[in-house]
Formats: structure tokens, sequence, C-alpha cells
């Protein structure tokens, strides 16, 4: 059974028991939210500690600008996601389940809650909705978690985790949609769909959410998207936290949870575009999406962001690449949260896949009107 | 078994006042926007009180110090 492409149905739940949670870690399963973290020690973590107390969040929030498919799953397949959720909640005894939803998804919270209005009433009345904002680090576990405790979607520190100390003080289980979904099916049929959902994004024919056996490499995922518009230039594997690779490096490379495709988005740079350009614009975008609580974070990403914007618009100088390779090192892992270690990651692979471009970059004004 | 001592700062709470630093300066020194970086490894001994010193001086009390045992 696949993802995408089978009907949506409601059934009854499969009988589960802690049983199951030996099931994902023999499946091999990984959360697609982005982290990839093994969903077995997640559940593991919040069943040792459940009274019967703990909290499933369903987490819909994709803050990710580039991926799509967590709403399109939400879209086709709401009640797949519910069956997940309600899984959690049997294995791990969950008194509440949280749906998670980026408020501007509304399709897919429509589509969700209309799924839910069908379920029975024992099932329905341990769901609350909440509305994740759309910013970038809503989507993090502590700042889920946050938001629905106190209303401010900012990641709060860690420990303690969300499986020690979640919603409502409980041990929480914070689950990506995809992952659910994959947990339902395996509850259901006794095997993981062995499938993953990706975004096609940028330079291909059809951009949009595509269905890929585990394993394909890059190119065929992107034959599956019509294939490139123009040529590739590059290709940004797993979104804005992910990382830029040369373009005979990408295409083989295959998609499994090892390969850190983090949320699974696929960006087709086409030969059109500057790199160095496109690299700023997502290092402004990621500057603007620090949350503001700790220093090293809020100044580091807009100092590397300005110094990679001057190099865009005013040309290369060796000033601003020596301090994008000194403060790249310096901000890394010295915020509450993952955030300015994702932007640092995603800026590295850009000063190495890009190299030559950030050397011997010139102002596009200057170029045109020379 | 032996014991370690760590120093942990809370990102969140620290506003880069930097004393740590100036009370410090074998184990951290100031980026670029006045917030600490850590020297990376364990709190040498001799340096405990000073350590100490810092933790209780931060204006915002925004370091701590961890202690963990290490198995040899
Ligand atoms: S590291 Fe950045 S995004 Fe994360 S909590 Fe601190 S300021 Fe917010």
């Amino acid at each position: 059974m696949r993802l995408l492409e089978s009907p949506d149905q409601i059934a009854p739940l499969p009988p589960v028991g802690p049983g199951l949670i030996d099931a994902i870690q023999r499946s091999g399963l990984a959360g697609r939210g982005g982290a990839g973290f093994p969903t077995a020690v997640k559940w593991r973590a919040v069943a040792q500690r459940s009274r019967g107390d703990a909290v499933i969040v369903v987490n819909g929030a994709e803050g990710e600008p580039q991926s799509k498919k967590d709403r399109v799953l939400m879209g086709a397949r709401p009640h797949l996601v519910l069956d997940g959720a309600f899984i959690a909640a049997r294995v791990l005894r969950a008194r509440r389940i949280v749906l998670y939803i980026g408020e501007r998804h509304t399709a897919a919270r429509d589509s969700m809650l209309r799924a839910l209005a069908q379920r029975t009433e024992p099932e329905r009345g341990l769901v609350s909705v909440a509305a994740a904002p759309p910013r970038y680090v809503a989507g993090a576990e502590a700042a889920a978690v946050h938001l629905i405790n106190d209303g401010v979607a900012t990641p709060t520190n860690v420990p303690p985790y969300p499986f020690e100390r979640g919603v409502d003080g409980a041990p929480t289980l914070v689950q990506n949609v995809e992952t659910l979904a994959h947990v339902a099916v395996l509850a259901r049929t006794g095997a993981i769909p062995g499938t993953m959902l990706l975004t096609l994004a940028g330079g291909v024919s059809r951009a949009g959410v595509v269905e890929v056996e585990t394993g394909t490499t890059v190119a065929d995922a992107v034959a599956r998207a019509g294939g490139p518009s123009d040529l590739p230039r590059g290709v940004l594997v797993g979104g804005y936290f992910g990382r830029w690779m040369k373009v005979e490096d990408a295409l083989p490379l295959r998609l499994t949870p090892e390969a850190g495709i983090g949320c699974g988005v696929i960006g087709i740079l086409p030969t059109s575009r500057c790199p160095v350009c496109e690299t700023a614009a997502i290092m402004r975008y990621l500057a603007g999406e620090s949350s503001a609580q700790c220093g090293p974070c809020f100044f580091g990403l807009r100092a590397l962001a300005d110094a990679c914007t001057r190099i865009a618009s005013q040309g290369s100088n060796a000033a601003d690449l020596a301090r994008l390779q000194r403060w790249s090192a310096e901000v890394r892992g010295r915020g509450a949260c993952k955030h300015p270690d994702g932007a640092v990651i995603f800026l590295s692979s850009a000063l190495t896949v890009f190299a030559g471009d950030f050397e011997h970059h010139q102002s596009h004004d200057v170029r045109r009107t020379a | 078994m032996s014991t370690e001592h760590h120093l942990v700062v809370d990102r969140i709470k620290c506003d880069g006042r930097g004393l740590c630093a100036e009370l410090l300066p074998e184990l951290i020194r100031l980026d670029d926007w006045g917030y600490p970086i850590l020297r990376p490894g364990p709190v040498p001994e001799h340096l405990l009180p000073l350590v100490q010193r810092a933790v209780e001086d931060c204006p915002v009390l925004a370091i701590a110090l961890r202690r963990s045992e290490r198995r040899e």
C-alpha cells in the first residue's frame, strides 16, 4: 500500500500494542519531518514515561517554504494520518492528540477536520487543533510544544525534551504527518510502504510532490517531475536546511533515510540562475526566521546574510569570504535550537559547491551596464 | 569514575554582557557580537573557583557548571 495512490478510507483500527514499537524498529522507519530521527527510539522514550497521560502532536506545520508534501498528504489521505495518530495514542497510552497544522495550509486543515468529523466520538474527543504560525522554526518539536502550552511558537531550551516534559508537562510525541502515515500502513499491512514523499522544486518541468520507492535516485525522481526545465546548475537536497550538491554528485544519489535528505525537498537550480544570489536570498530568509532569542543566531545569521548579499550585489571580496568561513564555524552549535546549525550547514555547502562562483562573483548590474 | 565539570550557557538568557569572558579569558572568548564562545572540553580543576565566581556574577545568570561522572 502506497501513501498517496491508495483510496483514503475509514476502517477499524488494527489491534496494536507495545509490539508495534518493535515492528517500527525492525522497519528502520526514520522521521520524515527533516531531522530523520529513528521513530522507534522516539516512541520508546514516550512509552517508558507515559502513565496514560502522554500527548501526541501531529506535526503538519510544514514551515519549510519549498516543501509541499505534508500538505498534499493531509489533503489526500487525512484518514491515514489520523490512523497513525490514533495508533500512536493507543500504543503510547495517550489521553490527548493535537493536530498542529500550518495556519496558511487551509486546504490541508479543512481536509483533516472533515476526516476527523467522520470518526467516532471516543476518538474525536481526544483531538484538538492548533495553528502553527508560518515561521520556519514553528515546526521544531520544542516550538510546537511551546505554542500549544503558551501560545508562543519559539523554541525553548532542551532538556527537558518533549518526550520528558512536553504538552501539559506530560511525555509528548511530536511526529511528522508523513511518518505517522507510514506507521499506519505498517500497523495495517505488517510492512511500511517502502516509499517516500518528495517535493520537486525549481527548475523542473512539473514542480510538485511525488511518491518514490526508497532507494530511487535523484535523477529518477527528477524524471518523475518531467525532467529538468533547463540545464541544471546545482541541486539543493533537503530544502533550506539541506545542502547544495554538484549536479553530477546529486543525480546518482539514492534517496534513503540515511542519505540526509531532510524533509525531502529536491530543488533544481537552472543555469539561468546565479547560485551566489540564490544562496544570499536563502540566507536572508533564514536570518529573518531566527526567533531572535539567542545572540549568536540573531546577530550571526544576520551578519552572514549581509556578507552574502554584499558579495551578491557588489561582487566578491576576500574580506567577506573570510568572514563567511569564520562566522559559519563560530555560530554553529550556539543556539538553543538547531536553526543556526541548519543555516550554516546550508551555507557551507554553497561555499564548497559554488566555490568558484563565490570567489569570482561580479555584480550583475555592473556586468549589464559594462 | 572521575568527576568532570563542563560550562554551559543558556543561549536564550545570555544577552552578551561579556563579564564571563573578562573573568575567564582562559575558557571564554567573545564573538564579534559580544556573545561567549566556550573552549571545548571539561573545565580544568584549577579554574573551578574562578568559574564558580563567573557563574555567580553573570548579571542574567546565564552560565552554569554541570557536573558529570566519567567512567575511565
Ligand atoms: S537558535 Fe535561533 S531560532 Fe533557535 S531558539 Fe535561538 S534564536 Fe530562536
